[in-house]
């Protein structure tokens, strides 16, 4: 690789100024997180006598436990339901490419670019008359059918990849489309499932306009959703508001250090197909 | 197909529904009245509604062209470095904005705008102190401000696809074009930028989609405010549907912002379609 000096130089300045511009709000909130929760801080400074109790106390008062129960309610109807669905769909259209199979995909596809936001008042009095509104379903059925446009187009991409002689000789072998299925395929796409399955979750667990409009009661929310009522609840005490919206992300970046690998892969290969 | 099903129930159904209430004058619990297109002519021609449209085309130099930008002279310039701890912790850093939610990053922000906040600090230390102001009270930088955070959230993203991106790219198309005495400008122009088409492509159609569509930021950093200085269509929506509730009205709007959604992205995806040959 040539490059020049100045160059290379030039690009570790400027990526080491966009770290820290990138960290620096993250760093701000905690820092104010620390700070005595009578008062309200200033700047961005790290306090003499850190206050790690404004957590414990965040936690308590933002009754974060039913907060975390809520949520993970939520993610587990969710992201395996969506799953198993999106997973059957794919391997439909891209390894048995069942009949219409291009009209299914189009009409999938152009549903990758509806915004939430366009559906919003119809999902209201959908859930209204299906009688869902204010519980956690009215946010859990909508999630799934919106989630379906990239989740289907994500298996399918793994499926038309697959060999079709794979299933040839499954079949001289005698099995059925289900053992096939079951045996063979599902192994093979373990990789593109479980990145779908960290996308999905990431996904849910930030939802934030679905909870707010959809669920009345900020305690049945998703995380992301509940933080509105943090605002709310923290109003005089910006640390504990801090504190509070920290502990709130911490889930989501544990899940994201965790598998950063997989995860910075399956958003890049899903824009990429997508 | 349950798949569809889903998709079915919980998109095109809602979709239809939101079509048809977008012909009605309707409450949300009274009787409804056929309008045809007046909400639509409502959409066009009241002041409001058209200033939050053109505050989403505002956002969109925040939410695409910075991060897309700011993400190619980076990866142009990172690209040459080998792949390390550094480079590996540095793309796990940018990628954090990514991870936690809007809502969050509307309330790390806009504490960070406010009179004593972080940021009139930092100008402070560069002897700038006298250009603070409560950023986000501001009608002049408000929707400045709120771009901001746009901007913030999906940099890291457009960054490291883009080195990916980088990254498939023949490396001896670079050396020959190094050795024909070409520099760094000749090079992004010729090479580089021709060669991440698809990239920028997707990031572009990601990018404007979440310009047009904010939500999350704005409801929790300034719910619009000052005056209309940041409103959005999302918002209005949200409002006019759940606190006015003016159910076609809102509908209509979010129809209307369905379709600038397609198209501004469409002519993106079609761009970068034929130049691939």
């Amino acid at each position: 690789m040539i490059a020049s000096r100045n160059e290379v130089l030039i690009g570790r300045v400027l990526l080491i100024l966009a770290l820290i511009l990138t960290l620096i709000p993250l760093l701000n909130m905690l820092s104010a997180a620390l700070q005595p929760a009578d008062r309200n801080p200033t700047g961005m400074s790290w306090p003499t006598d850190p206050q790690w109790i404004n957590f414990v106390t965040a936690f308590e008062v933002g009754n974060v436990w039913r907060l975390m129960g809520s949520s993970a309610f939520i993610v587990l109807c969710v992201v395996p339901v969506s799953l198993i669905i999106a997973t059957l769909a794919g391997y439909a259209l891209g390894g048995l490419r069942v009949r219409g199979n291009r009209v299914i995909l189009i009409v999938f596809v152009l549903g990758l670019t509806i915004p939430f936001e366009s559906l919003i008042i119809p999902l209201y009095y959908q859930a209204q008359a299906l009688g869902t509104l204010n519980t956690q379903w009215a946010v859990i059925f909508p999630l799934i059918g919106l989630f379906m446009p990239f989740s289907v187009f994500w298996m399918r991409a793994h499926f038309v990849n697959v060999p079709r002689e794979l299933s040839e000789a499954a079949r001289v072998d005698g099995a059925t489309l289900w053992q096939e299925f079951t045996r063979i395929q599902l192994p093979l796409a373990m990789p593109s499932v479980s990145a779908l399955t960290i996308l999905l979750f990431i996904w849910t667990w930030n939802q934030f306009l679905l909870p707010v409009v959809l669920i009345a009661n900020p305690l049945d929310r998703t995380v992301a959703g509940a933080l509105t009522f943090f605002q709310g609840q923290y109003y005089l005490s910006i640390p504990l508001l801090n504190a509070g919206a920290l502990i709130i992300v911490l889930p989501a970046i544990a899940i994201f250090l965790i598998f950063q690998r997989q995860f910075i892969k399956a958003l890049l290969q899903g824009a990429v197909k997508g | 197909m349950p798949a569809f099903a889903a998709y079915a129930s919980f998109v095109i159904y809602p979709l239809a529904t939101g079509i048809q209430y977008s012909f009605y004058d309707w409450n949300g619990i009274g009787a409804s009245t056929w309008v045809g297109i007046d909400n639509y002519i409502t959409v066009f021609t009241n002041q409001n509604l058209l200033g939050a449209i053109g505050n989403a085309f505002f956002l969109i130099a925040f939410f695409t062209v910075i991060p897309v930008g700011t993400g190619l002279v980076l990866a142009t310039l990172i690209r040459s470095m080998r792949d390390g701890v550094f480079l590996r912790a540095s793309q796990t850093i940018l990628f954090l904005p990514q991870i936690i939610p809007l809502a969050a990053a509307g309330i790390a922000w806009s504490w960070m705008y406010a009179q004593t906040g972080a940021v009139n600090q930092i100008l402070g230390w560069f002897g700038l102190g006298w250009l603070g102001r409560p950023w986000l009270a501001d009608y002049d930088t408000a929707l400045p401000a709120v771009g901001l955070i746009g901007s913030w959230v999906l940099t890291g993203l457009c960054t490291v696809l883009l080195l990916t991106g980088i990254g498939k790219i023949d490396t001896s198309l670079f050396e020959a074009i190094r050795l024909d005495g070409a520099g760094w400008w000749r090079e992004f122009f010729t090479i580089t930028l021709p060669g991440l088409r698809q990239e920028i492509a997707v990031l572009v159609t990601l990018t404007v989609i979440a310009a047009l569509s904010t939500f999350d930021i704005i409801y929790t950093s300034t719910q619009g405010g000052p005056g209309r200085a940041t409103l959005v269509p999302s918002l209005l929506i949200f409002r006019i549907g759940f606190t006015q509730s003016d159910v076609g009205l809102a509908s209509a709007f979010g129809i209307v912002m369905m379709v600038l959604v397609l198209a501004v992205v469409l002519p993106v995806q079609r761009l970068a379609r034929a130049s691939d040959h």
